[in-house]
């Protein structure tokens, strides 16, 4: 076993052990076929307990996205997102000629799986802001990958804003049935829907 | 049974672990010859409570010879985790803000560690006062820089309550393993054995009877099931259960009896108060299924111990007159 590889089982059980990190699937049983996780984000340790919560055999194949400026800062953030996390890299600077989901698209022909946060930034409590027109971009795209919206529970109350220590109390994630772009659906009602069906799982869970 | 009394500590030990599994497999051999019958519904769900239950049981005897094999210092390590553990859960279950982010780190990642500490190294002066003068007083003194006036008092109260409960209580079992008993050292496992035995045979006995007795509940909002009546079986259960290990302890036999009744009937207590806990918190599952927050019932399982651990542990030493 190789370094990335037992500082991922440790990242895993230390997300485990503060977290409990439970995994609830309803609707979609976690199999590998080509996903994209879409979830609510409350918190920098959202990433982390939605990979902890998947199974061990998921994990290599589902990779986060990660702003190219921030984390390749320093080496020890660009070894943790390249070699451990395997992160997709987009640059926050808009530039003309580049489209910004270019990465995304890339790494969905390559056929990996993606977990993606279209609120676009971390939302406070309650319900989750309105969504990024990414995802809707992607379904378009890619419309044999699945789209599993995903219910993070209680992370804020683990590391609120601010904070750089996390406190250990019980967090759940309830991955729901997969969602499709209708034939003709409009851009704005499909994001709805899928914000909805983030929210729907709040009380499933 | 007083022969057994004469045996070298290692062939008791033995003889303990022997009979618990014993009794384990045979339980586990007939609830599996069991499991092909046809039940209704209400008795399908009896009896997968019942097999999980026997699961849980299995586990903590398996980690219990482990740690009896590999000595106190990894006892007091694994009880430890289990004190983590539940108060992680309970911590889920209480709501706390923004403002208690620091007092919790100091209870999780400090206050824990200290008392487990304090009771490797043996200091038992400072292992009684620690957590309820000590931690007392900083826990609200952290609590009110977090500069949250809202519920104030409401807020620091639950943690320390979770402290006390989680920490604290629990803390006392290990700390049995530790104790300086006349004629009766390096044998500390046997009494935290014994201690778990009892509690768990009031638990079983007073889970049996109410469902079997249909009493009228005492206090029916918290809990449908505890009724005096029940309580009493479970107690005189474990009393029952102490009385005939007590060539395995220090005790003689009256006293065994009335040492197993103690801790029995204060475990019992203890399942009651989480019980009352958890309607708070608005959760209705109990037991090992899962709620909202992936809570999982360890509370429930342990919280008798954390009531019976430290009535039990003085209880013994003002039995052999410490000071």
């Amino acid at each position: 076993m190789k370094l990335p590889e037992v500082a991922g089982l440790f990242l895993a059980f230390l997300a485990r052990l503060i977290t409990g990190a439970q995994g609830h699937w309803h609707g979609s049983p976690p199999k590998a076929e080509q996903r994209i996780y879409f979830a609510n984000h409350q918190s920098h340790f959202d990433w982390v307990l939605i990979w902890a919560a998947l199974p061990r055999e998921l994990r290599t194949i589902t990779r986060p996205i990660a702003a190219r400026d921030y984390w390749t800062s320093s080496p020890f953030k660009h070894w943790i997102t390249r070699e451990v996390f395997n992160a997709v890299y987009v640059s926050r600077q808009r530039t003309d000629d580049e489209d910004p989901l270019e990465p995304l698209m890339e790494a969905l022909r390559h056929g990996d799986s993606l977990v993606i946060f279209p609120e676009g930034t971390r939302g406070n409590k309650g319900d989750p802001a309105v969504f990024k027109a990414g995802l809707f971009h992607l379904a378009g795209a890619f419309p044999e990958v699945q789209l599993i919206p995903a219910w993070i529970d209680n992370v804020q109350r683990v590391m609120p804003k601010g904070e750089v220590v996390p406190v250990p109390i019980l967090c759940s994630v309830t991955f729901g049935a997969p969602l499709a772009l209708q034939p003709g659906e409009d851009k704005r009602a499909f994001l709805e829907r899928a914000r909805q069906a983030v929210i729907a799982l709040r009380s499933v869970a | 049974m007083g022969s057994l009394r004469a045996l070298s500590v290692s062939q008791q030990v033995g003889l303990l672990f022997v009979l618990l599994f014993g009794v384990l497999t045979l339980v586990t051999v007939i609830a599996v010859s069991g499991s092909v019958r046809e039940r209704d519904a209400r008795a399908q769900t009896m009896f997968d409570r019942f097999v999980r239950d026997l699961r849980a049981v299995w586990l903590g005897a398996v980690l219990f010879w482990v740690s009896w094999a590999s000595g106190a210092f990894v006892s007091t390590l694994l009880f430890g985790v289990l004190s983590f553990l539940a108060l992680r859960e309970f911590v889920t279950l209480t709501h706390t803000r923004r403002g208690d982010h620091r007092s919790l780190l100091l209870a999780f990642f400090v206050v824990l560690p200290l008392q487990y500490g304090i009771v490797a190294t043996e200091h038992f002066d400072l292992f009684t006062v620690f957590v309820p003068v000590y931690v007392f007083l900083a826990i609200p003194v952290v609590s009110a820089f977090g500069n949250d006036p809202q519920r104030f008092l409401e807020r620091t109260a639950k943690i320390q309550w979770g402290i006390m409960v989680c920490v604290y209580g629990m803390s006392h079992a290990p700390a049995l393993l530790l104790l300086d008993l006349p004629r009766y050292e390096d044998r500390g496992a046997f009494m935290v054995l014994y201690l778990v035995i009892v509690v768990a045979t009031a638990q079983i006995a007073q889970e049996l009877a109410s469902r079997r007795l249909r009493r009228r509940p005492v206090a029916r909002a918290i809990s449908r099931s505890f009724s005096w009546r029940a309580w009493w079986i479970g107690a005189l259960s474990a009393a029952l259960i102490g009385a005939l290990l007590y060539w395995a302890t220090p005790f003689k036999p009256i006293p065994a009896l009335v040492m197993g009744f103690v801790a029995g009937g204060s475990g019992t207590f203890g399942e009651f108060v989480m019980k009352a806990l958890k309607r708070d918190a608005g959760v209705r599952s109990w037991g090992g299924r899962a709620s909202v927050t992936g809570a999982i019932g360890l509370l429930d399982r342990v919280a008798p111990l954390c009531f019976a651990a430290p009535v039990f542990f003085h209880s013994v030493r003002w039995y052999f007159g410490f000071r």
